[in-house]
């Protein structure tokens, strides 16, 4: 048995011994998440952002709304009353960074698309307190007021391609996406046609009610709406997802 | 600068250590005054004026980035480069190296804060930096390490000081952490934009290894490592038990980076992750209590220290709120506890009853017995000391009373249902409510803040002091020579 004094009086031995200690936890603890199967659930629907919602939660992050909305329903009976089904692994899979949040100042939003209309999110944007009168929300006007910048949004793409999110670039990867997702959404998914797939969303949805301009409203809203609407939970039986738990 | 301790400086490097206290005052002035607006923002939403670089949002990474790694960080540079020093009895390694370390320190802060106000953030809580400022960063704690690694080496005494272990340890933790919760893929070589390598339940838990690992090893193994030399020294005492400071380091180091997947109770990270969490959580009590008893019994048979010497106030205050942190934390940690503590003010109340009474405390403790020896005089008044010490603690008794009233509550109200089994609030009725605790949590900031003026205007004055005493010597000395 080594005594503490020889680890006191070797600053080397110190140092080792300090790293392994430390690295045990995380070793431990974040590496079998890569590897354990059932740490993802199998669930259909959940595909990357498209372009404009992509520039939307950019803005998001932007703007911090992670510090004071969470977007992950904890399984509990007042959450699904209030929020509905309890949020899965899943689902934030091509989010990179995670917006679970840690703080609900604002309620959570993991499935706040669709729940409202979009003049609903623009006025709340612009003024919170014009459509909840109790709200602490800060006010965001200038979302409406300023031009979407999407001159970067392809290395933007990209950039996410590089970390595992499959947008695709070649005809390979893009008909892997077919395969995947349907001719649709990996049209949208393309890399090449995002600023031209940008443009038709903002134009068909007009988001922000202008139909002139595309605006950082139109990012924002386009990402708050898709927020927890990839699935379709009726088509999974009650405690299938349990069973990855 | 004309010297005070001419003998001192040629032995030491006091400069660097100077440099980084001065630095930890203004950050903290200013860091501090940030979350005393943050939160008034929550109280009064109009002090959000609609102008992007102040809105709560942008703001609070500002606040908690100058007051974790501009104040704790430059507090924990300066302490540590005396530290070591004094313990190791030999001068500071290279004398540019750490001039490095200063200056890339305060850039990284401040290149942090202001990117936040102007939206560039990579989203992760306690580590926003984008990369560039990452790599900044990386590059000063590899210089930071080095140069105590090289003090060490260099030292006149056969042990190494347990303080210095506590400061060794945060030093390669805190690299671990940051070069792993770190990594991005940037948009482009000249984009500030980058997205992080990893997703979704991947990316929660190693943020949160980070994240409460900031505050494990940051913001408490760090701390300990003050303790341990200006308890002691302070009392004039040796430390308690030389035993229990083995046993409670490992145990420290060991436990600590097992638990931040208690921030994910109940989320989507798997069941087994979460209890394992919550298990070390519960079993870091033991370590940390460790620290704390070894640190108050310190001043066992000197107890009377508490009614006549100010500083000891503020240091054996700090080790009474960090027993009680991290005796709240092991219980937030249940399951259940958490299941309604999570998401509320309760967290934020615990975050602070440790960042201001702990932290903060034993900073300011080891600052007034530093000040005067850097200086080569005596703090300008023990009186504003005494002021200080109260404005601080009743600023933190409002704060985290003020946090567990909305916390507890609000939790309480969301989960509350009526007759029929309906909700029996929406969730904007538990906002409406949280506005008078948020108010005097405001207060108790404000309270904290003006605190923290007064330490200024003190040490300001007693800087002035020493600068005077020696103008007067030197006079002196020039009359005398002039004589002869």
């Amino acid at each position: 048995m080594i005594k503490h004094e020889s680890i006191e009086t070797n600053a080397g031995l110190l140092i080792i011994l300090t790293l392994i200690v430390i690295s045990i936890g995380g070793l431990v603890e974040i590496v079998p998440l890569f590897f354990i199967n059932e740490t993802v659930e199998e669930v259909e629907g959940v595909r990357p952002y498209s372009a404009l919602e992509l520039r939307g939660r950019d803005i998001y992050q932007r703007e911090g709304c992670y510090l004071c909305h969470s977007q992950m329903i904890r399984p509990f009976r007042d959450e699904w009353l209030r929020y509905g089904h309890y949020s899965l692994a899943a689902e934030s899979k091509y989010d990179h960074p995670f917006q679970w949040g840690s703080k609900r100042t604002g309620p959570d939003l993991a499935r706040v698309g669709g729940k409202y209309s979009n003049e609903w999110h623009v006025a709340h944007l612009v003024n919170p307190r014009d459509v909840v009168p109790q709200s602490i929300m800060p006010n965001y006007p200038w979302l409406l007021e300023t031009e979407l910048d999407f001159s970067d949004v392809q290395d933007r793409m990209r950039a996410l391609k590089k970390t595992g999110v499959p947008y695709s670039e070649t005809q390979r990867e893009l008909q892997r996406n077919v395969d995947e997702f349907g001719v649709e959404v990996a049209a949208r998914l393309d890399i090449l046609r995002a600023e031209e797939n940008l443009m038709q969303q903002a134009l068909d949805n007009n988001y922000d009610g202008q139909r002139a301009r595309i605006t950082e409203m139109d990012a924002l809203v386009a990402y708050l709406q898709v927020l927890g609407t990839m699935v379709d939970f009726t088509q999974y039986e009650e405690g299938y997802f349990t069973e990855f738990r | 600068m004309a010297q005070a301790g001419t003998a001192g400086t040629e032995q030491y490097n006091y400069d660097i250590v100077r440099k980084f206290t001065i630095m930890a005052l203004v950050w903290g002035l200013l860091g501090m005054s940030a979350g005393v607006y943050i939160a008034s923002e929550l109280a009064w939403p109009f002090l959000n004026f609609d102008i992007p670089e102040i809105t709560f949002g942008r703001l609070r990474p500002v606040h908690t980035t100058l007051v974790i790694f501009g104040f704790g960080g430059s507090a924990l540079f300066a302490t540590s480069y005396y530290v070591v020093q004094r313990t190791c009895q030999v001068r500071l390694y290279s004398d540019w190296l750490p001039t490095f370390t200063f200056w890339g320190w305060q850039t990284a802060v401040a290149l942090g804060a202001l990117s936040y106000m102007f939206g560039i953030t990579q989203g992760r809580e306690y580590a926003e930096f984008e990369w560039p400022i990452d790599l900044l960063i990386t590059v000063t704690w590899v210089a930071y390490f080095w140069v105590y690694v090289q003090t060490l080496r260099r030292r006149s005494q056969p042990h190494i000081y347990v303080a210095n272990w506590f400061y060794l340890a945060f030093i390669l933790a805190t690299a671990i952490l940051h070069i792993f919760n770190n990594l991005a893929v940037p948009v482009g070589l000249f984009s500030l934009k980058s997205y992080s390598l990893f997703s979704g339940v991947q990316d929660a838990m190693t943020q949160w290894w980070y994240g409460h690992n900031a505050v494990g090893f940051f913001l408490t193994a760090a701390f300990l490592g003050m303790m341990y030399y200006f308890v002691p020294k302070q009392a004039g005492r040796p430390v308690y038990s030389y035993r229990l400071s083995i046993v409670h380091f490992w145990a420290l180091s060991f436990l600590y980076m097992w638990v931040g997947g208690h921030h994910l109770h109940w989320t989507a990270l798997p069941d087994w992750t979460s209890t394992l969490a919550a298990t070390f959580s519960i079993m870091l009590l033991l370590p940390s209590w460790g620290g704390m008893i070894n640190g108050i019994m310190t001043l066992s048979g000197a107890w009377e220290k508490l009614r006549t010497d100010p500083v000891m106030l503020f240091l054996i205050t700090a080790l009474s709120f960090y027993g009680m942190s991290t005796f709240e934390g092991p219980l937030m940690s249940l399951k259940s506890v958490n299941a309604l503590s999570h998401y509320t003010d309760w967290t934020v109340g615990h975050v602070h009853s440790g960042a201001l009474g702990w932290v903060a405390m034993v900073s300011m403790g080891s600052f007034y017995h530093l000040i005067p020896r850097l200086y080569d005089t005596r703090m300008y008044s023990t009186r504003l000391i005494y002021v200080h010490f109260w404005l601080a603690t009743i600023g933190i008794l409002l704060y985290i009373t003020a946090m567990w009233v909305a916390g507890i509550f609000q939790g309480l109200m969301l989960r509350s249902f009526d007759e029929y089994g309906n909700l029996a609030y929406t969730f904007v009725e538990t906002v409406a409510f949280l506005h008078e605790p948020y108010v005097v949590r405001a207060l108790g900031g404000a309270f904290f803040v003006a605190g923290v003026v007064v330490m200024a205007y003190n040490v300001m004055m007693t800087v002035r002091r020493s600068r005077i005493e020696v103008a007067q010597l030197e006079a002196k000395l020039a009359a005398k020579m002039a004589r002869a």
